[in-house]
């Protein structure tokens, strides 16, 4: 809202002119004495929500899963995520000035899309690939599309399906939790789709277990979560939809052959769904913006997902079933809007 | 028990209790009043008197031939000084008749005492109210006669009055309801007998218990009117959402509420019609909220048509220093003011003056399609598409949304955490996609 902005003169100038008065002997009137009072349209009200206050209280949210993080696989968590937010800032920063436009860094998104990123990778995961795929996330996940609110895709999760198609090897080498020499071992879902070995729940639920920096412990991630939930910055009916529609839908096949495919509860707390149904699916950009979108977008990501951890090469798939429900976004969004008050719908 | 309510909405700090229980003043008469020939919507009206004519209280000065118009009266007693533009709060200097008042306030004879209007007829009842120049006092200052006469064909069974006063910070209508309660008893069955209508219902917001339980005292002796208390949230004082929330009717788009049997009137404008039936009173007076953090003494007073927004600033204690902004009406939907000069008109319900400089200073950031705004719009519309398609420019897509349906309430802004200036870009779309219209109406005749 500008200052100054007269209202309502456009209007004025489609009323009917007002006629033309008896003559009478023109008056002069004197110079109004300036009071300086603003003038804007309305409303003039506003509640104290903002960008930056979304972006950082989001960050803050993750805080608790990166905490666990450290504790699970060391400080070098913190290079890593680190690296990854600084090359996330550098790139949005250079991108602003190319284009000539105000450095956007401080709402925090770009901060956000750093730290996500991180967190999705494993840990030990080299620094210099680190930079790449966060400079990737931000240049091409983002800023290509016009910057913050124009993109498609989530931004994070681009990065990382680059560094998966570009550096699948160290994409996919896991360390164990608190091992001073890095012990390579596999996640709970790579033991149990590749050696059929299954994983405690409560180990599941703590996050003691194999994987990337903050997606392991299910705890962790769901006080952030609820918290997301609560302040109303991430839709519930995403990670209500997503999650279960891949338990419903799980929980089906596991009923169906228990022996060949994981309880629902396997799925819910391992690999990095949780991770991706609070704070991924549910990023507000590349979400549905109608109520009834959201559900649509969270069961077809579960669908996705259960198809890929079951029936894919891969044992994980939640990156990827919600890329590939963001992309269907603009069609979701079209097609779901509400009727309107009193509309009549030819 | 559950109070009723329409659907969204917004809940913005109520600040009602700067005037909520000061009891109505006097206004001290004005030395001048300016008194615009368009306060109302419809057509304007061309004056009947002259430069140096001598005028009375109550006296018709301006008239218009058009059905869908208002008269204007003198509100005070004294001499044309001149007929020429000044400014006007709607924002563009207008045509005015300025009067200098001889300080005895003398009434024209036509007005006289209390009388009862139980025997009068609905054409009668009519008259007397287009004669007052009586025109919605709830801010859309719609000719009240016109709204009495539905076109034939319509058959109105409800009548409603509205006394939620959702907007922050105005309680103009809850003093009103307390301190006037018969008048606008009276006034809401005299409009039931225009309209031949049996049945009344009285919407007002719960955050108002004591005017609830005065107009409940009064309506207890006729059955066929009910007080329905109302949740507590903005725009529940909208037109629609008040028939939604009392009984369940849509409206349907482009659409009024006569399409589906009703009749919405505001507390001033029935108290308005009780005096000019009963009485044969013009409207030259109404109540005003001069209310906000900007004010010294915030009262709530009834003031003449025609005063300068200074009369009532002054007998108020004046601005404070650091006031940045008057707006006419409230903080939702008002318009902000850049002279005190500016005259109450009939649609004034509230001067608000503010020192609170957070929205304008607030950075403006790209739509991060979070969806709020659509959480918050009650006629059910995309806000954020709306605007986006009225600043590409694509009227098509904007009209086929629903554009026109939205009442400009503010609900989607006061909530944009990007600080986009939503209702400004929607209003823009209207405008465009109206004229679009018309040009194509006259097309085809």
């Amino acid at each position: 809202m500008e200052e100054n902005k007269k209202s309502v003169s456009e209007e004025e100038s489609t009323k009917p002119a007002a006629p033309k008065p008896k003559p009478v002997e023109k008056v002069k009137k004197e110079k109004p004495e300036p009071q300086m009072f603003l003038l804007s349209s309305s409303p003039h009200m506003a509640t104290v929500d903002n960008v930056p206050k979304i972006m950082w209280t989001v960050i803050a949210a993750l805080l608790p899963a990166v905490t666990f993080g450290v504790y699970n696989f060391g400080f070098s968590v913190l290079l890593t995520i680190t690296v990854s937010i600084i090359a996330a800032v550098a790139t949005e920063t250079v991108s602003n000035k190319m284009r000539n436009k105000e450095i956007t860094i401080s709402d925090g998104s770009a901060v956000l899309t750093g730290l996500l990123l991180a967190m999705t990778l494993p840990p030990g995961f080299p620094k210099a690939y680190t930079a790449l795929g966060s400079i990737f996330a931000i240049g091409i996940g983002k800023q290509i599309f016009g910057g913050l609110g124009y993109n498609i895709f989530n931004p994070a999760l681009l990065g990382r399906a680059f560094l998966q198609a570009s550096f699948s090897v160290k994409m996919t080498t896991w360390v164990a939790p608190n091992t001073i020499d890095a012990i390579t071992t596999a996640t709970p879902l790579g033991l149990y789709k590749f050696e059929s070995v299954m994983t405690p729940y409560f180990d599941l639920f703590i996050g003691n277990i194999g994987g990337c920096i903050g997606e392991t412990s299910a705890l962790f991630i769901l006080i952030g979560g609820i918290f997301l939930l609560i302040k109303k910055y991430a839709d519930w009916r995403i990670p209500v939809s997503y999650l279960g529609t891949v338990i419903i839908i799980g929980g089906l096949f596991w009923i169906i052959d228990p022996s060949q495919y994981p309880d629902p509860v396997f799925h819910l707390f391992s690999g990095g769904l949780l991770l991706g149904a609070f704070f991924m699916a549910t990023d507000m950009v590349t979400s549905p913006v109608t109520p009834k979108g959201a559900w649509i977008f969270g069961f077809g990501a579960g669908v996705v997902l259960v198809v890929i951890r079951l029936f894919g090469g891969l044992p994980e798939g939640v990156m990827y079933s919600i890329l590939f429900m963001n992309g269907f976004v603009p069609l979701i969004n079209r097609y779901t809007r509400p009727k309107y008050f009193g509309e009549i719908k030819k | 028990m559950k109070l009723k309510s329409f659907r969204k909405g917004v809940h913005p700090e109520e600040f009602k209790s700067y005037t909520e229980h000061k009891t109505l003043e006097k206004l001290p008469l004005p030395e001048q009043v300016f008194i615009p020939l368009n306060q109302h919507i419809g057509a304007p009206c061309q004056p009947v008197v002259e430069k140096g004519q001598a005028v009375k209280t109550g006296e018709v000065i301006g008239t218009s031939t058009g059905f869908v118009s208002s008269r204007v009266h003198a509100s005070i007693s004294g001499n044309v000084k001149t007929i020429d533009t000044f400014p006007h709060p709607l924002g563009v200097n207008s045509l005015m008749i300025h009067i200098v008042g001889d300080g005895n306030d003398e009434w024209v004879d036509t007005v006289t005492e209390e009388s009862n209007w139980e025997q009068l007829s609905g054409d009668v009842i009519i008259d007397r109210v287009q004669d007052a120049g009586i025109v919605g006092m709830g801010g859309a200052a719609f000719p009240s006669h016109v709204k009495l006469t539905p076109p034939k064909g319509k058959k109105i069974d409800t009548f409603i009055l509205n006394g939620c006063e959702c907007e922050p910070y105005l309680t103009a209508d809850h003093r009103m309801m307390v301190e006037q309660t018969q008048n606008v008893v009276s006034g809401t069955r005299i409009m039931m007998k225009a309209l031949g209508v049996s049945k009344a219902v009285i919407g007002i917001e719960c955050n108002k218990p004591d005017a609830i339980e005065a107009m409940r005292r009064e309506i207890a002796s006729f059955i066929n009117i009910e007080v329905i208390p109302l949740k507590v949230k903005y725009p529940q004082g909208a037109e629609k959402m008040l028939i939604k929330a009392a009984i369940d009717r849509d409206v349907p788009a482009g659409g009024l509420p006569l399409d589906v049997g009703v009749v919405v009137n505001n507390v001033g404008t029935a108290i308005a019609v009780a005096e000019a039936v009963t009485r044969k009173k013009p409207l030259v007076e109404r109540v005003v909220s001069i209310t906000g953090d900007g004010i010294k003494e915030p009262k709530n007073v009834i003031a003449r048509i025609g005063t300068p927004f200074q009369n009532l600033i002054d007998f108020c204690g004046g601005l404070s220093e650091k006031t940045a902004m008057v707006i006419m009406g409230g903080p939702m939907m008002g318009l902000t003011q850049h002279t005190l000069k500016v005259p109450v008109v009939k649609a004034t319900s509230g001067i608000l003056c503010l020192t609170d400089l957070s929205v304008i200073k607030s950075k403006e950031y790209p739509c991060i399609q979070c969806g709020t705004c659509i959480g918050a719009c009650s006629m059910n519309l995309l806000p954020t598409r709306l605007a986006r398609f009225a600043q590409v420019e694509n009227w098509q897509m904007a009209e086929e949304l629903g554009i026109l349906s939205c009442v400009e309430c503010g609900s989607c802004a006061f909530v944009c955490p990007s600080q986009i200036p939503l209702i400004q870009q929607i209003r823009i779309g209207k405008m465009r996609v109206n004229e679009i219209k018309r040009k194509a109406k006259l097309e085809t005749v």
